[in-house]
């Protein structure tokens, strides 16, 4: 089953105060089967983080379509999903994880993702259950849990960050540089927490420009070079 | 996803002034101001949906509308025209609510309708206790039975961290952040399905502010209810708001989601506004 199928993708963005268009990415096609894990890489600036922001609708897609399969609505096109069902979509089906960690000022690791669940409608009890479970799964030091995540390492944000989305087990995650500025050690925890995701059957979209750490657990790996997307020209594993 | 909101905002208009020939049509005005007849066209063409359950954001510069939008809602002002439908049971969503008398318009403020102000003066009598202004809103929705009262504003104040033993104090004595939660507090009595918040963080100091902004999402999550959040700080926004409108000179420029407006902003002022942010 084809869980997300990009057609003929673009995005351009207009800065009007210096009269410019950038023409971030153009003619991206790909598609992801449920379950499978695709690797896209890249130099900074070669559009990565467009596409993935563009499936979320943190920007506004313009040209061509992104279709998802839904749980809810079936196929929708998320170029063109109501803003509601965007709301909707990000509570209950699709996860994003960047390396920057974006939260309500002092609110502690435990409590943050408690409040995903809540907002999910679970109950307290079992979100606090659930929540210790994330914790505990993505190893984050419980020291930690109950500390605010401001003074966190990167390693420790993006795993807090990971908890966060995959506690409201997505149907897709995009993982946006989750490798970025850590050290070797982290890199593969974060490689081991993709394989238990995989294992469980989530779907992945992750960017990086590190993909060796990735070796051999990505189903197809896309090569991005000034905003076009080479389908093959990275290394493609099967498996 | 087939789903009706709760409030329904239609072509609101509000100007303050007559107008004149030169400008009818909105033509010839600069900014929202008429500089021949000095008339101000504060609101202009207002269309939006509210959901069951969503904080929806506000944004814009001083004097983009913002405010008197909420005080047309909220029926502290007259419209000039234009419409407002609340889903609130059986044939009510087809009611314009700025044309229902006066009295039906205190009904829907006083069951319907929560608001809290910038500034608390306007929500609170400042030489009534904390618990009697509670109670003056509870009495407003028709509530008679005085233990009860005290009851439910004992909880309301536990709720917004007031001390119980300042809640017969009255609310002058307090800090502006403790003011603004006895204000949420008042203004959460009668559960309103519906609740307006005008800069309600504005010049509360960081931590205060933080404290005030958790309170709102608690609410959120814990009593479902629908917010509009005014703000013209982004942060407050970001941290609130699923959807996000911006104004500018009275009219609404954009909307969508809270991240996108804030990531990918597409109209010229919205871009100037997220990239002056520091």
């Amino acid at each position: 089953m084809t869980m997300l199928e990009v057609n003929d993708f673009g995005k351009r963005f207009t800065i009007h105060h210096l009269n410019k268009t950038m023409q971030a990415v153009e003619q991206v096609n790909f598609s992801i089967e449920k379950g499978e894990f695709i690797g896209i890489v890249g130099k900074s600036g070669s559009g990565k983080s467009t596409i993935l922001k563009s499936i979320y609708r943190s920007y506004l897609p313009d040209m061509g379509e992104i279709m998802y399969d839904s749980a809810r609505f079936g196929r929708i096109d998320l170029c063109k999903a109501s803003e509601r069902q965007m709301l909707y979509l990000r509570k209950y089906e699709i996860g994003y994880v960047s390396q920057f960690l974006n939260v309500m000022p002092r609110t502690t690791s435990r409590q943050l993702v408690e409040k995903a669940l809540l907002e999910m409608g679970e109950t307290e009890s079992i979100a606090q259950i659930e929540a210790e479970k994330a914790l505990t799964h993505f190893e984050l030091d419980p020291k930690l849990w109950d500390t605010y995540p401001n003074t966190f390492s990167g390693g420790e944000k993006l795993r807090l960050n990971i908890a966060m989305a995959t506690v409201k087990k997505p149907r897709l995650l995009l993982l946006d540089e989750p490798t970025a500025s850590l050290d070797q050690q982290s890199k593969l925890k974060v490689r081991e927490i993709i394989e238990k995701l995989k294992a469980n059957g989530t779907t992945l979209v992750g960017i990086f420009h590190d993909i060796e750490f990735m070796e051999g657990l990505c189903n197809k790996v896309y090569d991005m070079r000034a905003g076009k997307l080479l389908a093959g020209a990275g290394v493609i594993n099967e498996g | 996803m087939h789903e009706e909101p709760l409030l329904k905002v239609r072509n609101l208009q509000k100007q303050f002034g007559d107008g004149c020939s030169r400008c009818k049509e909105r033509q010839n005005l600069e900014k929202n101001y008429c500089p021949n007849c000095g008339t101000v066209y504060a609101c202009q063409d207002i269309s939006f949906d509210l959901f069951a359950g969503e904080i929806l954001g506000i944004v814009g510069e001083s004097g983009s509308g913002k405010s008197t939008m909420m005080q047309c809602l909220y029926f502290d002002a007259e419209v000039t025209s234009g419409a407002a439908y609340i889903d609130a049971g059986p044939g009510s969503a087809e009611q314009n609510v700025f044309e229902l008398s006066s009295q039906q318009k205190r009904y829907i403020r006083n069951h319907q309708y929560g608001m809290v102000y910038q500034n608390p003066v306007h929500g609170l009598k400042m030489n009534f206790s904390s618990v009697g202004n509670i109670a003056e809103k509870l009495i407003a929705a028709g509530k008679r039975n005085v233990s009860e009262m005290e009851e439910t504003s004992k909880n309301l104040l536990q709720n917004v961290h007031i001390p119980l033993f300042r809640m017969k104090e009255e609310p002058r004595n307090f800090s502006g952040g403790m003011q603004q939660r006895v204000q949420i507090a008042k203004a959460l009595s009668n559960n309103p399905p519906i609740l307006f918040l005008d800069e309600v963080t504005t010049g509360l100091d960081l931590s205060v502010q933080a404290n005030v902004l958790d309170l709102i999402k608690r609410i959120q999550r814990e009593l479902g209810i629908s917010m509009i959040v005014v703000s013209h700080d982004l942060a407050v926004i970001r941290m609130l708001a699923d959807r996000t409108i911006v104004m500018l000179n009275g009219s609404i420029i954009e909307e969508g989601l809270t991240d996108q407006i804030l990531e990918d902003p597409q109209h010229a002022y919205t871009q100037q506004l997220v990239y002056s942010l520091l």
